[in-house]
């Protein structure tokens, strides 16, 4: 068989029977490729998907998207519940094992003192968002409409209205940008690391408002939970922003020095 | 780790992607198809982004506001 290999993550050798019923993307079964004291975690990809068009084309498609981006974390999360896990970037295929063996071989070092680094420790996101009140920009509403009077006052007015919607809005960013700081070094005064991650567009999702800040602690992760309860009493006492807390992620923000340019 | 120390819900895919296409192991050589590179999919994300924000669109119902 000259199926192609999808690689999950990279861990610390574990009991094999806890991956067994694990399954992978396509719903492949997982296995492991083992080398020294680590085990790259594995599964089978048909051929046809094996080559870079037709994955990339894969991915293009929103539903193939989150199919793979929803196993590849399940995998990944498994895995970590139970040994130390580097997790792989979505969609890291290798030709075959042997090809996977010989990554393993080569990053060795890296894939230990990394490991080691991050043995015990998870992530925590953290969003920011600002809220708009006028987020329906365009129309006035009934109350602040002028009435009765000429188009001149009316085109006057309503640009009045524009202008300042406009500062009320960047007043408003201004604002909570400054509270994500603020809020932002009392959280990293709790963690290990921390990594900013882009912001996400707001217009695009049901977002509570608009995202000003995004980012990703790491702590043991028995300190998980305090660090987001944290979080969330932040944002409750602060009524200009909403905060909203995802994780315990596996360190996925974390794997490289790369990252560092990535804020 | 402790997967119930926060509340267990459904994931947003965009906190997903947040993760997956921008966070773990990047590799180099030969022998990796590293294809999610987040502008790569960024279409996708826009179509997946869109359709999740249809349901609850701000505006339409703030007329009588």
């Amino acid at each position: 068989m000259s199926a192609a290999s999808y690689t999950y993550a990279v861990a610390r050798p574990f009991d094999p029977t806890r991956a067994a019923g694990l399954v992978g993307v396509d719903g492949a079964a997982i296995h492991l490729v083992r080398h020294q004291d680590l085990v790259a975690v594995v599964s089978p990809l048909a051929p046809a998907d094996a080559d870079e068009t037709a994955l990339r084309a894969r991915l293009e498609t929103l539903a193939e998207l989150e199919a793979i981006a929803r196993t590849h974390h399940r995998v990944v999360a498994a895995v970590a519940a139970c040994t130390p896990t580097l997790p792989f970037r979505l969609a890291t295929v290798h030709r075959s094992d042997d090809r996977v063996a010989q990554l393993l071989r080569r990053e060795y070092r890296r894939f230990r003192e990394t490991l080691d680094r991050l043995a015990g420790s998870v992530e925590v996101g953290v969003k920011i968002y600002v809220q708009h009140a006028d987020a329906s920009a365009g129309a006035m509403s009934v109350a602040e409409r002028p009435r009765g009077s000429g188009s001149a006052r009316v085109g006057r007015d309503y640009l009045r209205y524009r202008r300042e919607q406009r500062d009320r809005r960047q007043h408003a960013w201004r604002r909570a940008t400054a509270a994500a700081e603020q809020m932002d070094a009392v959280l990293a005064g709790l963690a290990i690391d921390r990594r900013q991650h882009r912001t996400q567009s707001a217009e695009l999702f049901a977002a509570p408002g608009e995202n000003v800040f995004n980012a990703a602690y790491l702590v043991d992760a028995g300190h998980a939970e305090e660090l987001a309860a944290r979080a969330r009493r932040l944002g409750a006492e602060n009524p200009h922003v909403t905060i909203e807390v995802t994780g315990p992620w596996p360190p996925y923000s974390f794997t490289g020095s790369e990252h560092g340019e990535r804020t | 780790m402790s997967p119930a120390a926060l509340p267990a819900r459904e994931i947003a895919l965009v906190d997903l992607l947040d993760r997956l296409l921008a966070g773990g192991i990047v590799l180099t050589g030969d022998i990796t198809l590293a294809i999610a590179d987040i502008d790569m999919v960024q279409i996708s994300l826009r179509a997946l982004i869109t359709s999740l924000g249809r349901t609850t669109r701000p505006g339409v119902a703030e007329r009588d506001a």
